[in-house]
């Protein structure tokens, strides 16, 4: 089934936030930020902008009713800086005019002056002088400093992967208007509906069920917007509740990219030690996370980095350690994979660095490596339905991995400017919110009396395609055309204290809510047909929009047996909430069972690198999937081919660049670039691994948001291969992203 | 008074001409199918399409980015948004073929894609394939396979009827209404619009100035000078309107620069190209600006006219000054851009690195000229070489250097060496100093490797000796 609202997206006529039909009165704020990275305000004078024509207000901190705090994890984030700011980009005040020009103006009107402190803009300074967000956290698997003392080789060695501009094409942005009693009601683009809703009554001081919060669709997502779609909502609902108006804040693109978050940059320290037979049999790691300003998601981000620090192997003793670095950049947020591909470029870094030194094929130590059925993760989950080696040697034998070899090696045999490099990058990823309370869901579904089926989850649409799987959940239990079902807009008042939408686990866990709920409503419904059949209920089902006696159909229609049990009175809405079973984990002993199950994949990665240039191509990524039992083709292999380009670009070409003051240098589009049509890989071609899937997945299917995107991740090695075939002095750098200047520098070093 | 259409609507507007079609189409006719993504022409998501009328009647669209084109770029055009191509009930080819192979996830982008597949549909004489003309637009959802199969099945299901208004009409590509525009827009009344406030394609100046300009009148250029292409006996003549996309679909152009099209698809987009002047890029002075590189290796001149109704005439390579600096007075412009045809024996290159090949600023971007006396041996030269110096900088001791000598890998050597001394790269967003300066040698060198592979011990020009 095609995404429901393609029809909608080609004709231009779906909604986003910045689309919808403005109220009479509508006022327009943009919003006043602070110029340095770090410093105390030691004057701001507003009377010039506020004289400006059509300026309404400017709302700054001391205009809060409630408390200036934003913060989700850790309450160290206001919304506007007070007396001091902490990265260049923070929120100082929000300009509210009558115009969006009038507004833009009296912003170069403000006069504000700072006692510049000292900026810190890497981990590595901040880890120094020991600037941290929370406290480090370890795990732990085994014994690795009496482990290494019997390997027969230990290798050492430093990575670094930049940060990556989520850049979802829609910007931040939100729609506040009162409405009676207090109430506001926020349209916002966010993922997380009830994050938005809890800050902004905590900032406006009210409760929560003063706060409305309605989501139709995001312009993208990426993890962008889980906490930082926050402040901006709560400041146009903050200014709706002063003035007593309808607030449109709609960030511009250049101040999105300089406001807001990004993936974290880690920088990292490896040991890895292999016996003999290239077993890895120890592995240690210092992750130094680049936090930003503030914790936002960044202690749960580091978490994940832990949980997927090993990938794919099984390593009997392992030690890794994360510290959260506090520094003066915009907190970094959720990113697509969130910390996990950070934590998998490490531990290939250092399989490829091994097999460099000992002269062999990274390949050879990953597959000696692979992860086997009931082995233990270094967090003690114990490892179940493995398809990991099942992906790694379908990969080479469909792909024809060693002809593959063998063309590479002669084609750089024989060409002088042109070299070619090959790379495979196995994928684990855990699915779950790690933090085991978020995991729960709820669905209302109300089936109306002509039949028409409403459903509304605490799912956020966001190109990912969750609305056409729920809609198929709903279809598919009540055995009736798509066409009956809508998907509502997300809403806090429908469907409240939801999680985000994260962690690719949405579809599983809004999804079961939805099943539960339809299937609650069916039981009822079958009950009545039961008594008009005179048939046994459990005897009967809901297929091809009628009611079936076995294989029979009946002649009850579904509208009829719908009608039928409304003049029954029979409640046809059900609301119905789900919670995985099974999770769980303990973090004063870092040890637990946090994941429903993992994803597992293999991608091969074929370049050619232009060696008198540094420009590169990617000739193919081929890659071996676990789908589980895909739900939607469609849109399982668009999330494939979206995560794989977008960890490509975070790899390649996306260099996000602060200079030392703290100021943002990749500030525009122009600057910072992501993959356009001609720079992905010439084909990619995805098989789907023959897999019973998890009972945990909705409807069997494996969550498929975040794993792909790790695939890219072999796109950095395929490089480094290429430049050493051209260069044999080469030292590889594991250095991300691979910059067309770093390859022609590494071509020639 | 700016007269236009849009879509099916004839629009009388007394607003300013400096605002931005983007902000009139959304703001003021409330059609917001037409998406803002970042104001900077880099995204694509406001792609429209812009319809001219020809004196054969017939109409020509091209795609342009609607943030970057003032009112007054479109006076008595027709302007074409997502809604103006939608089909009732059912969808456009383009759309359909989008839908089809799942080229839309989050939307936001879908309606610039669907734009300019369109406009490839409309445009008979593109040099594009399809999957090329949407390198303006980003999409950071799909990874692009899916759109690229959307707009190769849109190029098979074309059969070569680009461009055919009744075949296109007949055939659900665009509405039936397309075909009563060229008579409407005959009527629509044509004063001209009385300012000195001249802008030209708007690509770069509404970067960074949309709001300013948004208070003011502007009037088009193209009142000024035109975007004619002409040849004399021994001279090329270009109006200082002349676009990007004008050379590139000029097939007497084309036949003088056989790699042209190869050249110019790392300028920029496709709407960029559309809608940017060569002369706005030369005035733009930029360092690495692609077309002051191109027209420095064909030792071009111009033609700069001032308010008064003098004429004179500057060598390009003396027009850049310093930094932002050129020899231009605010009461001049650029009327035409003349360079000398090149004789039988020519050979030209371009070449360029950036962070992402296409619609993305130089690192360093270079072009030569070389009039040769045989295969082996070089008459004349000319090198240019961009994001090395405060200018777009014309090689003068290297070109020197290179007259008369015979083509060898130790005559090029040293030529390089000379280059070095000619350029004082600086470290920037755009790379450090140490990557220019090799950049810039090896892309010397890729002059003429591309130019005289055989003739050349290619390990040992980039030092890659075993």
């Amino acid at each position: 089934m095609k995404n429901k609202d393609s029809f909608g997206h080609v004709r231009g006529t779906s909604i986003f936030v910045d689309d919808v039909a403005t109220k009479q009165g509508t006022l327009h704020a943009v919003v006043f930020d602070a110029s340095v990275a770090h410093g105390k305000i030691t004057k701001v004078d507003y009377s010039k902008a506020e004289l400006l024509n059509d300026v309404i207000k400017i709302i700054t901190y001391k205009d809060i009713p409630g408390i200036n705090q934003i913060g989700g994890i850790l309450p160290d984030e206001p919304l506007f800086a007070e007396n001091e700011v902490h990265f260049n980009g923070q929120p100082i005040a929000l300009i509210v005019a009558k115009t969006l020009a009038a507004a833009k103006k009296a912003k170069h009107l403000i006069n504000i002056s700072f006692k510049e402190l000292p900026v810190i803009t890497t981990a590595k300074e901040a880890y120094d002088k020991g600037h941290f967000i929370n406290a480090a956290r370890t795990f732990n698997l085994g014994d690795t400093s009496k482990n290494f003392k019997n390997c027969t080789h230990v290798f050492e060695g430093k990575t670094f992967s930049n940060g990556q501009e989520h850049l979802y094409l829609e910007t931040q942005g939100a729609y506040a208007y009162p409405l009676e009693n207090g109430t506001i009601k926020i349209l916002s683009s966010t993922q997380g509906p009830t994050a938005v809703q809890k800050i902004a009554a905590q900032v406006l001081g009210v409760s929560m069920h003063t706060i409305e919060v309605e989501v139709n669709r995001l312009g993208g997502g990426f993890g962008g917007k889980e906490d930082q779609a926050t402040p901006w909502a709560v400041m146009a609902a903050l200014a709706a509740q002063l003035l007593h108006k309808p607030v449109k804040l709609i960030l511009e693109r250049h101040d999105d990219l300089r406001m807001t978050g990004k993936r974290h940059p880690y920088e990292s320290y490896y040991k890895i030690g292999l016996d003999k037979d290239l077993k890895i049999k120890a592995f240690e790691v210092k992750f130094l996370q680049n936090s930003g300003a503030a914790a936002d998601l960044s202690p749960a981000i580091a978490e994940r980095t832990l949980f997927h620090a090993t990938n794919s192997y099984f390593i009997p003793n392992v030690k890794t350690t994360v510290h959260s670095c506090k520094t003066n950049l915009p907190p970094n947020t959720a990113f697509r994979g969130f910390g996990g591909p950070q934590g998998m470029f490490v531990i290939e870094a250092a399989i490829a660095n091994a097999a460099n030194k000992l002269n062999i094929a990274a390949h050879s130590i990953q597959e000696a490596n692979l992860l086997q059925e009931n082995d233990s993760f270094s967090y003690g989950q114990i490892a179940k339905q493995v398809n990991i080696g099942k992906t790694w040697k379908q990969v080479k034998s469909a792909y024809n991995f060693e002809e593959k070899v063998k063309e590479v090696k002669n084609f750089n045999n024989e060409n002088t400017l042109f070299k070619k490099g090959i790379s495979l990058m196995p994928i684990t990823f855990g699915i779950s919110f790690t933090n085991t309370m978020m995991n729960h869901a709820r669905a209302l579904v109300h089936v109306y009396q002509d039949g028409s089926v409403g459903v509304s989850t605490g799912a956020v649409e966001m190109g990912q395609g969750v609305n056409t799987k729920m809609l198929q959940v709903a279809a598919m239990c009540f055995g009736i055309d798509p066409s009956k079902v809508k998907i509502e807009t997300t809403n806090t008042t429908r469907v409240a204290n939801t999680s985000p939408t994260a962690a690719s686990a949405t579809a599983d866990l809004n999804g079961k809510a939805v099943q539960m709920a339809c299937n609650s409503i069916k039981e009822r419904l079958l009950k009545v047909a039961s008594k008009q059949l005179n048939s046994l209920a459990k005897n009967l089902t809901l297929k091809d929009g009628f009611v079936f006696e076995g294989n029979e159909q009946s002649p009850i229609s579904w509208q009829k047996i719908v009608q039928a049990a409304f003049v029954q009175r029979v409640n046809l809405s059900e609301n119905a909430h789900y919670a995985t079973p099974k999770i769980h984990f303990d973090k004063s002993i870092e040890k637990g069972h946090p994941f429903a199950y993992h994803v597992y994949g293999t991608a091969l990665t074929e370049v050619t690198l232009d060696c008198l240039r540094g420009t590169y191509e990617i000739d193919a990524v081929n890659i071996v999937h676990d789908f589980g039992k895909s739900m939607n083709k469609d849109i399982d292999l668009g999330q494939i081919e979206g995560g794989l380009v977008q960890g490509i670009g975070w790899m390649t070409m996306e260099e996000i660049s602060y200079a030392k003051n703290g100021r943002l240098e990749s500030s525009t589009l122009s600057t910072y670039k992501v993959p356009d049509i001609f720079s992905v890989p010439k084909k990619i071609n995805t098989i789907a691994l023959e897999t019973n899937g998890s009972d945990l997945a909705i409807l069997k299917s494996k969550a498929v948001g975040e794993p792909p995107l790790m695939y890219g991740i072999g796109t950095y090695f395929a490089l480094e291969n290429a430049i050493k075939a051209f260069n044999s002095n080469y030292k590889m750098k594991f250095h991300a992203p691979m910059t067309p200047e770093k390859a022609l520098m590494g071509l020639y070093s | 008074m700016i007269e236009f259409i849009l879509n099916d609507n004839i629009i009388k507007t007394s607003k300013k001409t400096g605002v931005t079609l983007l902000q009139f189409i959304r703001e003021n006719q409330s059609l917001k199918g037409t998406k803002s993504g970042c104001k900077e022409g880099d995204c694509g998501a406001c792609t429209v399409l812009i319809g001219s009328l020809h004196k054969d009647n017939s109409i020509k669209y091209k795609s342009v980015t609607s943030c970057l084109t003032p009112l007054a770029n479109i006076q008595n055009k027709h302007v074409v948004t997502v809604e103006g191509i939608n089909l009732e009930n059912t969808l456009t080819v383009c759309q359909k073929a989008m839908q089809d192979f799942n080229g839309t996830q989050c939307g936001f982008c879908t309606p610039g894609f669907v734009m300019s597949l369109t406009a490839y549909s409309l445009e008979k004489d593109t040099q594009m394939t399809s999957v090329e003309n949407l390198g303006g637009n980003i999409c950071r959802c799909t990874g692009y396979k899916s759109i690229e199969k959307a707009a190769l099945s849109v190029e098979d299901l074309l059969q070569n009827n680009a461009g055919n208004m009744d075949w296109l009409v007949a055939n659900n590509f665009v509405p039936h209404y397309f075909k009563t525009i060229a008579k409407k827009l005959s009527k629509l009344n044509t004063n001209t619009l009385a300012n000195n406030n001249y802008v030209g394609g708007g690509s770069d100046i509404y970067v960074r100035h949309a709001d300013t300009l948004a208070e003011q009148n502007v009037q088009s250029i193209a009142a000024l000078t035109t975007n004619a292409i002409t040849f004399s006996e021994n001279e090329c003549t270009l109006g200082g309107s002349t676009t990007v996309n004008d050379l590139l679909y000029n097939i007497d152009f084309q036949n003088y620069f056989p790699k042209l099209k190869k050249h110019l698809k790392l300028v920029s987009s496709a709407q960029i190209r559309n809608m940017g002047s060569i002369a706005g890029n030369f005035v733009n002075a930029s360092p690495i600006g692609d077309m002051s590189i191109f027209f420095l290796a064909l030792n071009a001149q111009l033609s700069i006219a001032s308010e008064k109704g003098t004429e004179r005439k500057i060598a390009l390579k003396d027009f850049f000054l310093d930094y932002k600096k050129y020899d231009l007075q605010p009461t001049e412009l650029i009327q035409e851009i003349t360079f000398n045809l090149p004789p039988e024996k020519h050979l030209f290159n371009f070449e360029k690195v950036s962070k992402r090949t296409h619609l993305d600023i130089a690192s360093v971007n270079t072009a030569i000229s070389l009039n040769m006396i045989d295969q082996h041996t070089i008459k004349q030269a000319h090198v240019a070489i961009g994001g090395v110096a405060a200018i777009p900088k014309y090689l003068h001791k290297t070109s020197n250097f290179l007259k008369n000598k015979k083509i060898t890998t130790t005559m090029l050597l040293e030529a390089q060496a000379i280059l070095q001394t000619e350029i004082t790269p600086i470290s920037d967003v755009r790379g450090t100093k140490q990557y220019k300066r090799r950049l810039a040698q090896n892309l010397f060198y890729a002059h003429f490797i591309e130019l005289f592979s055989n003739q050349l011990n290619i390990s040992k020009l980039i030092g890659n000796e075993k």
